[in-house]
């Protein structure tokens, strides 16, 4: 019987995979509308703090951030000290005011009031450096600020 | 002539195309922490006037340089630091707050509008240990709001702001933000970060 002879070569049969695309793409689409790009590289070690009592930021631009934080391993040879990152660059205290008003510039102008500056501080920073910035900034009165925290309770972490 | 069938697309390299486009966002993009706590900096002022805020009036809270806790110049566990700053808060000594619930201790503060809490510290504590002591702080005035909220209109603050902020909250937002200004009046945040 000729017909029944197929069967005993007993090979599994291949396992299909068209619907791979389809799980992957589910993966991309669930990335692209979760994250945002990055918009400044980071030079600095950013693991930010945790707190409970968080408010979310919901006009993201109206945002300006600083960073600040001890350099991260590429940058070594700069030292351990809290350095402050503008942009895309290492920045010195007095760079701040210059900085807000560019910021400002660029937005329309009944939005200025409107402006929060968020601190995006590393948790094993010095509050040295930290004071130096809110003094700066009350010099330009820029007062609305955001310490930028992850959402999480403060005594487990 | 039979009808030709269109042949078959292979569509086995569409995975790869994915694969590629995944790990492209992967590496660009991040997920941001877009939540903090709200504070607001105090304006310079050329000509200062000098107010004189009674000693009993001022919390004052201390971090030193080994991220140690000083509260009213003695030390204490951060965990106990909430009850402590809403007890000050609460306490009412002057008899005009009558919705404080605290002892009427005419030494601690006389009453939420006067009370002021004044946070110090060194410029070598770390960054970790001062948001720590800020959210705390924050937290023993959110409870306090959080509790006249729920005596008064049976929700707490943070649930009224939320609705508040909520676009799709049937209500009237007006009264709301009325009933949520009564209670900021009532318990104003006065916590003075010292430079």
């Amino acid at each position: 019987m000729g017909k029944f002879n197929k069967k005993k070569g007993g090979e599994l049969p291949a396992i299909s995979t068209a619907s791979l695309p389809d799980i992957v793409f589910m993966l991309l689409f669930f990335f692209m509308v979760a994250t945002v790009m990055r918009e400044n590289t980071l030079m600095i070690k950013n693991d930010l703090p945790y707190a409970d009592q968080v408010e979310k930021l919901d006009k993201k631009d109206l945002v300006m951030y600083i960073y600040a934080g001890k350099p991260s391993d590429a940058y070594k040879n700069l030292g351990t000290e809290t350095k402050i990152q503008l942009n895309d660059k290492f920045a010195d205290v007095s760079e701040i005011a210059a900085f807000i008003a560019s910021e400002r510039a660029s937005k329309r102008e009944e939005l200025v009031p409107f402006l929060t500056t968020a601190l995006k501080v590393d948790k094993d920073a010095n509050m040295g450096t930290i004071m130096d910035i809110k003094q700066e900034l009350r010099k330009v009165n820029a007062l609305k600020i955001n310490y930028t925290t992850k959402k999480g309770d403060v005594f487990s972490h | 002539m039979a009808k030709r069938a269109a042949p078959e697309v292979n569509a086995g390299s569409m995975a790869d195309i994915a694969f590629l486009l995944l790990i492209f966002f992967l590496v660009t993009t991040t997920i941001e922490t877009d939540t903090g706590i709200n504070r607001k900096l105090p304006p310079v002022d050329d000509n200062q006037e000098d107010v004189i805020i009674k000693q009993k009036n001022i919390f004052t809270v201390n971090i030193n340089r080994n991220d140690d806790l000083l509260v009213e110049d003695e030390r204490m566990k951060l965990k106990d630091l909430r009850a402590a700053a809403v007890k000050f808060l609460d306490n009412g000594g002057d008899g005009t707050c009558n919705y404080c619930n605290g002892k009427k201790d005419p030494s601690s503060s006389d009453n939420p509008d006067k009370a002021i809490i004044s946070l110090k510290n060194d410029r070598e504590t770390s960054y970790k240990m001062f948001v720590a002591v800020t959210n705390e702080l924050v937290a023993a005035y959110n409870d306090l709001r959080n509790a006249r909220a729920k005596s008064l209109y049976g929700k707490s603050f943070i649930e009224m702001q939320a609705d508040y902020d909520n676009v799709n909250w049937v209500g009237n937002k007006t009264k709301l933000k009325e009933k949520l200004e009564k209670i900021k009046e009532e318990y104003p945040i006065k916590l003075s970060e010292v430079q």
